[in-house]
């Protein structure tokens, strides 16, 4: 283990729950919809968090819970077949239909599992009906993600061929892009989870070596494995040296040759280092300090500290999964401070001591904290921008780098005016 | 069970938040897990508030579902009430909490803590969030006042004229995430200022909990709005004799009769000020020859109660539109606008499904829409302008400039927001005249907005409509519009265009035709108009 301080607290949390994945989710395989059986408040914290009105038919929807759904389970059954059949008729596009639980839903323990079952047989293999957990007693923001995948793995054929699978969504992008990187290394055979429609999902099996996009799949992970996939370690595609060693680690799992992996990174690797430099110049030496939100804080802590130069006061983490993390965690500076939970009052005092030059944080506190003069980043933002691989590190840094120089900007303004 | 792709109003919680948030030396345990947290973005982000809302939330996860929860509420009540030290303390719970029956409330009470308490009980699987606002404000007044109340149960006022004073009144319901009411308070206060009446507390925006126990030192109560106010005008009125004002003052006229339906419950002279119409622009832009293009327009309102009550009031007698349909989301205000709308000749649309509500807007073939934001959008798919009236809150809802909706600014606020969606009067007059030119691309609209991808989008909309009159009809067998027939329909209004499509089409089902030409059309037309 490297030399990392890792420290756990409880307390009041400030931190979104797994429904709020679906905001992503819904654009990632537009024939699927994200069904909540939950409350108004689930309703009402998709909506905010994801500006629903531009959307005259949203993917996504909530059958809200009434009075009248609490007394009686087998009703409360009946009621959710009636508003799944009065959607799919109504959205016959519709291919993939996920029931999304919430607390309210597991509290009083409607089981979704056998109602996707139900369904599933009364739509006749027309439309898939699958169920996973966004609550906020269960899960945190992107753990969402992590019960979605895991439910669409049953559906996944099995194949022994070789092939290299990239879990986690990605932006179409940066995906085809690193997509185009693999396949000038040789490796050709590539597919992505979740795919980009519902229906097509790739087949897995032993020949499955499996790189973790992204850091939040703990379950997602666990089940490819009993499918017999090979789970690479690495760390994740964040920065030059994370996507380096991430786009390395499966290079060796296909015996790729040393020579040809670095004459096919290296000039990224020169152009991506020249396109970083005016950021590491705003960056380095300023402190940053994470608070938990999305569980990219750790590759992010590691790619501004290693290769912007900045100085990590706190990094802030949902929760943590050492095997998940490890090689992140071995890449991090000593002493490192790293925070599992959260009190958020208790932390908020850290941060007003430490006066930080740039928070991350969730949406709630942004301005807060921007009306006592310390800079902020919207941790949401990493999860919809295009950030991963060596090609986007300029864009990621320079995400963290823009509320500081606007920052500058302005007092300077204010110093002229005044 | 409903299915729900949007709502206008959140969890009856969120309006305890307002409360809370609003107010100063108030703080908020809230039971409920951590999700539930994303509220506090509704003031951060929407209202742009550089302070986190007073709000504890317990944040207890499915482990602790099996241990003590009850412990875990007791530790986050002394924890909030040490850091924060609230002069009062509001105690509830969220649609979850609500379900595992902790009742946090009465543990509160159980601690002996040495301040006001108060336990909110929401019902979260019926009741939504402007109730929710109304009920706390309701029992956080009842809570700090109740002793008091009970103290001198008929002790006659003694009035302002006895005491040799000005009169005094409370400004009831103003909150965060209502619309406008930062402003309108503003302007309120100024109205009230200039016809002699002071302001004895305003609440909750701004008050303290101290504030409230002074509410019954008021002569009159000024219920600024129902939503939020009125179950506490109430109370106060039966338990303090307090009269309170039924009147909201959005429009002119309503102003005007606000300000003498205050006068009469404080037994003071109508103002002269009042009745001058220069008070506000509106009446004279109003009247004005560029308004005439204003005559009869066809407008759709949709909102809160207060502020479609109101709006239906302005558009008919003070800019004379002609009102084609109007409703509310909000059950509680339903009965008020089912009658505003009746004496309109209309029947009020009460729903929360804004898929109905565009429904009828695209029934009603308006030329203007006052709506939420959501209508907004709405209006934008059908390429109809629109201007937002009320309620639930965006961004663009809290402007940086003075905008409010009431009294005489208020007034002429209305009137740029209603008119520019518009156009300009004698600009309506030279495209009317030059349409027919090719350089005029149909469905141009006004300089403002609107143009560009226009006429695309009313393209759209109207292959969209005629898609859905063929459903409709549900005849398999396409009807085929003759170019005449195309060429006489395009020279229809863009905004009952598809209207005319729809009624012709279903005429020409009826009467077994099968082309339809220009003659058909007018056929059709004297067909429906009989
Ligand atoms: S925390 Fe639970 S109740 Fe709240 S929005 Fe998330 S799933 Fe719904």
């Amino acid at each position: 283990m490297s030399g990392t301080t890792l420290l756990k607290e409880t307390g009041p949390r400030e931190v979104f729950c797994g429904l709020t994945s679906i905001v992503w989710l819904h654009r990632r395989m537009p024939d699927a919809f994200f069904l909540v059986v939950g409350s108004r408040t689930c309703a009402h914290l998709i909506q905010s968090a994801a500006g629903v009105m531009i959307f005259a038919e949203p993917r996504f929807g909530t059958a809200i819970l009434e009075e009248r759904d609490l007394a009686g389970l087998a009703d409360a059954h009946e009621e959710l077949d009636r508003v799944v059949k009065n959607l799919l008729k109504r959205r016959p596009e519709i291919r993939t239909l996920f029931l999304v639980g919430s607390c309210p839903s597991e509290v009083i323990k409607i089981d979704l599992a056998r109602a996707a079952e139900r369904l599933t047989a009364q739509f006749n293999g027309q439309v898939t009906i699958l169920n996973y957990s966004g609550s906020g007693i269960e899960t945190t923001f992107t753990q969402g993600e992590d019960g979605a995948l895991k439910a669409l793995i049953p559906l996944m054929p099995s194949s022994k061929e070789d092939k290299l699978l990239l879990a986690g969504t990605l932006a179409n992008p940066v995906e085809d892009r690193l997509k185009t990187i693999f396949n000038r290394l040789g490796i050709k055979n590539i597919d992505s989870f979740p795919p980009r429609q519902s229906t097509e999902l790739p087949s897995i099996g032993p020949g499955t070596k499996v790189l973790l996009a992204q850091p939040y799949l703990t379950d997602t992970a666990r089940e490819l494995k009993d499918r017999g996939c090979e789970i690479l370690q690495a760390p994740f595609p964040l920065g030059v040296e994370g996507s380096k060693l991430w786009i390395e680690a499966a290079a060796n799992a296909f015996n790729i040759k040393k020579e040809l992996v670095s004459s096919t990174l290296e000039p990224l690797i020169l152009r991506a280092q020249k396109a970083l430099k005016p950021y590491i110049e705003q960056l380095s030496g300023k402190k940053l300090f994470l608070l938990p939100e999305s569980q990219l804080e750790i590759p992010l802590a590691r790619f501004l500290s290693n290769e912007c130069g900045m100085e990590l006061v706190e990094v802030g983490i949902p929760y943590l999964n050492r095997e998940m993390m490890r090689t992140e965690l071995e890449l991090l500076p000593e002493k490192t401070r790293i925070i599992e939970g959260q009190h958020v009052e208790k932390q908020l005092d850290r941060v007003r001591e430490s006066n930080p030059d740039l928070v991350v944080c969730g949406m709630g506190l942004a301005n807060p904290l921007e009306a006592e003069g310390i800079s902020t980043k919207w941790s949401i933002e990493m999860v919809f921008s295009p950030i991963h691989g060596i090609d986007q590190a300029s864009d990621l840094a320079e995400l963290f780098a823009r509320p500081l120089h606007r920052h500058n900007l302005l007092s300077h303004k204010e110093l002229e005016t005044a | 069970m409903e299915l729900t792709l949007w709502t206008y109003e959140g969890p009856p919680h969120i309006g305890a938040m307002r409360i809370a948030t609003s107010m100063k030396g108030l703080h908020y345990v809230l039971h409920a897990p951590q999700g539930d947290t994303y509220a506090d973005l509704l003031f951060t982000m929407i209202e742009r508030r550089g302070a986190r809302p007073p709000v504890t939330y317990t944040t207890f996860q499915a482990r602790d579902l099996g241990g003590d929860t009850a412990e875990l509420v007791k530790g986050h009540i002394s924890e909030a009430v040490e850091r924060f030290k609230p002069e009062a303390l509001l105690v509830g719970e969220s649609c979850t909490a609500e379900l595992i029956q902790d009742q946090p409330g009465s543990l509160a009470k159980g601690m002996g803590l040495n301040l006001p308490i108060i336990s909110l009980e929401l019902p979260a699987y019926s009741k939504k969030e402007n109730w929710g606002a109304a009920e706390t404000f309701y029992q956080l007044v009842r809570g700090l006042l109740k002793d008091i109340a009970e103290e001198d149960p008929s002790q006659p006022k003694t009035s302002w004229k006895e005491e040799g004073r000005r009169p005094r009144v409370n400004l009831l319901g103003p909150s965060l995430l209502g619309f406008r009411c930062r402003d309108d308070v503003l302007e309120i206060q100024k109205i009230l200022g200039e016809n002699g009446i002071d302001i004895n507390v305003i609440a909750p925006l701004g008050a303290a909990p101290s504030d409230l126990i002074r509410l019954p030192k008021a002569d009159a109560n000024v219920c600024l709005y129902p939503e939020i106010a009125e179950s506490t005008c109430i109370w106060l009125e039966r338990n303090f004799k307090t009269p309170f004002t039924t009147t909201v003052p959005i429009g002119v006229k309503a102003t005007q009769d606000f300000l003498e339906e205050l006068c009469s419950l404080l037994d003071l002279e109508v103002s002269n000020l009042i009745n001058k119409a220069e008070q506000s622009k509106l009446p004279w832009y109003s009247k004005s020859v560029d308004s005439n293009y204003l005559t009869g327009k066809r407008v759709f309102i949709f909102g809160d109660g207060t502020h479609v009550i109101a709006a239906a009031r302005i558009a008919n007698e003070e800019l004379g539109f002609e009102v084609v349909g109007m409703g509310t989301y909000s059950r509680e205000m339903a009965r008020k606008v089912r009658t505003a709308a009746k004496e309109l000749g209309l029947e009020a649309l009460i729903t929360n499904d804004y898929l109905e509500v565009e429904e009828a807007m695209k029934d009603s073939a308006p030329e203007l829409v006052l709506g939420t934001q959501m209508e907004r959008h709405s209006a934008k798919r059908l390429g109809i302008p629109c201007a937002v009236i009320s309620t639930p809150m965006h961004v663009q809802d809290v402007p940086a400039r003075y905008s409010p909706q009431m009294g005489w600014e208020g007034a002429n606020v209305i009137f740029d927001d209603w008119v520019h969606p518009l156009m300009m009067g004698l600009e309506e007059h030279l495209i009317g005249m030059f349409r027919h030119d090719f350089e005029f691309k149909d469905g141009h609209q006004s300089h403002l907005g609107h143009l560009g991808g226009h006429t695309n989008q009313s393209a759209e909309t109207s292959r969209e409509i005629n898609k859905d009159a063929i459903n409709q009809t549900s005849s398999k067998e396409a009807l085929l519009w003759t170019p005449e027939g195309e060429s006489e329909l395009s020279k229809i209004p863009f905004f009952v265009r598809g209207k005319v499509r729809r009624n012709t089409e279903k005429y020409a089902i009826q009467v077994g035709c099968k082309e339809i030409d220009g003659e058909t059309l007018l056929d059709a037309k004297a067909h429906f108009s009989k």
